[in-house]
């Protein structure tokens, strides 16, 4: 008995030093890190309740009650929008909030996108006033098809299904490759991509050193954040490793064992399960925002709506997917890659070191995951378990582009996207989601081969 | 803080009872249909938790939707997995395996999301889910739904008394059918298929139609795993069904042994026993004091179940695919 206290206690003691050193390290990072500012007195949380009507304008309520209580149920205070929708709640410290939207004080016919989200938590910094947001609608704007299908509507959630897209694509890539060269369809790659997430979001609060207390099983907040630019790196270098890793440590192995495919399959679900839910437990269930650029007022170009953050990631994904086209095209590794998803015995009997090319699609779906975990978690929310809606939404990306053509899947990867939100004019948007599973059914009825794929590939 | 503070005695009984609970019958049907699909036809079925769902829901709206007597609901029951397997297998058997994978995960996740949507809400009542159908089945059964039943120190409350009996009787017509298929011709194709589906299809079998009558069978056994679900839970709850759920049910047959006709049965028990074990000794450790809670609270326990889940899958396929009994010659592992 005593024994075993001892080891507790030692490892409770090994503990505490471990994060003296973390502490340490990120004291450096205080000074390095451009640290948070403090400009206002005391902290607060806020939100500006505004519904979006008919026309796609965005309304502001006046008179919306929300209420604040802590994660525990214990009530802080309560407030009521001003003319403009704004509505500031002082709270008595640091830590997270949940917030309360009164759903029966808004305006006649306004209700949430999501019915069921009348909750949201929000995270409230030393000295910042903690925002969150309540997606609101005029409740018949997403039913409301006869008398209202705009030329305005269909563009902007073109663009949104796009933006998407891109994101998606940069999932759908690495996943199709992986397929290409390996034969193996993988279903942890989503978790890639929430990974990446995560390493920004732990960067972008608490710097390195919260990141190694992360990695300890601590999240608790110390260390300074780094600018989300700066965290993104950090995020496309974390999934790097992890493809890395995956591919070195558990799938080399297994193909030098000789494990089939099918074993394999099922072991990259058993990966997917574990990653999950170590995410849940290092993360915690409720999604949460990026500290930076997360609240944006729109920007209009031509008749279309977009927030600069999301130009902006938008425009990086195009860069980013043109840079691994011209990779795949123009490089000596490219062509290499190409050819082993072609036809691997021809490529390895042509001198292509075949398991380098694989061990290099892995590092670089891996990055591309991570990236585009970081552009998700920015347009949507950080969350632990975005990876599953992810992952079926990829697999309809890919099934639609051709499984095992990298720009089939960017290809399908953007038709999802942009079927995804113009959807939403015919369907309820809480099935949006349906329709693109429901069309990767479709698509193996009639074209199983996928856009750009070939017939042989699929039986 | 000490660990004879512990009541051995309440976890192990716990986790008897449970092996032998409804859940467990759940587990076991929905793996017994698993091996047809997987062990005897070699079809990756990644959304077997949509048959159960199929199962439960068609059980559940004949009686509120439609006012069937009880036991054309079950047979309404069985339609639902059936036509779901048609929708399913008719565009995927004639492709490569890992299609009918992602197609099955993905239409696992359709029936769900369907299932608790509002448009949806005026016949499966949304994310509430369907309750009012179990009257019929109350009045069927013959304990009393107050009085507790049991051997020993292993008891059930009469109203879920009904769904364990049931559900076992189940578990047993259902082995003895696949056992009895599995040794007649029509086994004997479906194995062969397995094996080698253009030896099968140059001796002139329908291979495609041998594939789509596995991947029926085994969805209308799985289904009969959600029916048992909801008379044991007396609810039948979209978010039940969600997709981890197919994968704990892999886990209970390649633990029991892939192609082995009773081998679900034992995976399913010896899961319900580990697992409930685990976390009931995890619990206990917590309140205790032996677990910190800056570690670990007792929510986080529940989630280990996952891990644990995720990390046997993973190595028993590569350490040991054929589980206890099975052999791995058996096993379609190479399969197209």
């Amino acid at each position: 008995m005593t024994a075993i206290l001892a080891t507790l206690r030692t490892e409770i003691e090994h503990r505490r030093r471990l994060l003296g050193v973390l502490l340490l390290i990120s004291s450096i990072f205080l000074i390095w890190g451009p640290g948070l500012a403090s400009a206002q007195e005391g902290e607060s949380v806020a939100t500006r309740l505004r519904f979006e009507n008919v026309d796609g304008d965005r309304i502001p309520i006046e008179g919306g009650r929300v209420t604040v209580e802590t994660p525990d149920g214990e009530v802080i205070g309560e407030g009521f929008s001003d003319a403009e929708g704004n509505l500031e709640i002082p709270v008595p410290g640091p830590g997270n909030y949940v917030l309360t939207l009164d759903v029966e004080t808004l305006p006649e016919g306004v209700v949430l996108r999501d019915p069921e989200r009348v909750s949201t938590e929000t995270q409230v910094l030393e000295g910042q006033v903690g925002r969150t947001i309540f997606p609101l609608i005029a409740g018949d704007v997403t039913i409301d098809t006869d008398d209202g299908v705009s030329l305005r509507q269909v563009l902007q959630l073109s663009v949104e299904g796009l933006k998407l897209g891109l994101f998606l694509g940069m999932g759908a890539i690495g996943l199709s490759l992986i397929f290409g060269t390996t034969g193996l369809v993988n279903f942890s790659h989503s978790e890639m991509i929430v990974w990446g997430m995560l390493v920004a979001y732990f960067f972008n609060f608490y710097g390195f050193a919260g990141f190694l207390g992360f990695m300890a099983g601590w999240p608790a907040p110390f260390g300074a954040g780094i600018n989300l630019a700066f965290a993104a790196l950090f995020a496309i270098a974390g999934g790097a490793g992890m493809g890395y890793a995956m591919d070195k440590w558990i799938f080399l192995p297994l193909r030098e064992r000789g494990v089939s495919l099918i074993s394999q399959m099922v072991v990259t679900i058993g990966l997917s399960l574990i990653l999950r839910y170590v995410f849940l437990f290092i993360f915690g269930g409720s999604p949460r925002f990026f500290a930076d650029y997360t609240a944006q007022s729109a920007i209009t170009i031509g008749i279309v709506d977009i927030t600069p953050k999301d130009l902006i990631t938008a425009g990086l994904s195009v860069l980013i997917l043109v840079g691994v086209g011209v990779l795949l095209l123009r490089t000596k590794l490219g062509k290499a890659m190409r050819a082993v998803a072609d036809n691997r015995d021809l490529a390895e009997s042509s001198g292509i070191d075949v398991q380098r090319v694989i061990r290099s699609v892995w590092v670089l779906g891996g990055s591309l995951a991570g990236l585009g975990g970081v552009f998700i978690g920015l347009s949507e929310q950080v969350s632990w378990n975005i990876g599953f809606r992810m992952l079926l939404l990829i697999f309809a990306a890919v099934v639609l582009g051709g499984l095992g053509t990298a720009f089939g899947a960017l290809v399908g990867a953007l038709v999802v996207g942009v079927g995804i939100q113009v959807s939403t004019l015919f369907i309820p948007t809480e099935l949006k989601n349906v329709g693109a599973l429901a069309l990767l059914i479709l698509v193996l009825v009639f074209r199983p081969q996928g856009i750009l794929g070939r017939a042989e590939r699929i039986g | 803080m000490t660990l004879a503070a512990i009541d051995w005695g309440f976890i192990l009984t716990q986790s008897v009872t449970q092996a032998f609970d409804f859940n467990a019958v759940v587990y076991a049907l929905a793996a017994i249909g698993l091996n047809v699909h997987f062990g005897y036809a070699g079809l990756l079925n990644f959304g077997q938790v949509g048959f159960v769902a199929m199962g439960a829901y068609g059980m559940g709206l004949s009686i509120t939707l439609w006012q069937l007597n009880p036991f054309l609901a079950v047979v309404v029951g069985m339609i639902f997995a059936a036509i779901f397997a048609l929708i399913l297998g008719l565009p995927t058997l004639r492709l490569r395996s890992d299609y009918l994978a992602i197609v099955t995960i993905a239409a696992a996740e359709i029936v769900r999301l369907i299932a608790r949507s509002t448009v949806m809400r005026p016949i499966t009542r949304g994310a509430e889910g369907l309750n009012e159908f179990i009257g019929p089945f109350r009045d069927l059964s013959p304990f009393s739904a107050s009085e507790i039943y049991g051997l020993g120190p292993i008891e059930w409350r009469g109203s879920q008394f009904f769904a364990v009996v049931v559900g076992w009787i189940l578990v047993g017509l259902s082995l003895l059918l696949v056992a009895q298929l599995m040794r007649s011709p029509w086994g004997r194709v479906v194995k062969a298929i397995r094996e080698d589906e253009d030896a099968a299809r140059a001796l002139g079998k329908n291979a495609y139609w041998y594939k789509l009558q596995a991947l029926i069978l085994g969805g209308v056994i799985g289904g009969l795993g959600g029916m048992v679900q909801a008379l044991g839970n007396a609810t039948v709850q979209p978010d039940f069904f969600v997709a981890p759920l197919t994968f704990f049910f892999w886990l209970v047959l390649i633990l029991g042994g892939v192609g082995k006709v009773w081998a679900p049965v034992f995976g399913a028990v010896v899961y319900w026993f580990m697992i409930t074990f685990i976390q009931n000794t995890g619990r206990q450790l917590v309140d205790e004091g032996l677990i910190p809670t800056s570690i670990m609270d007792t929510s986080q326990i529940d989630q280990i179940r996952f891990w644990i889940v995720g990390a046997a899958l993973a190595l028993l396929m590569v350490f040991r695919p054929q589980g206890f009994f099975g052999s791995r010659e058996e096993m379609a592992l190479d399969a197209r």
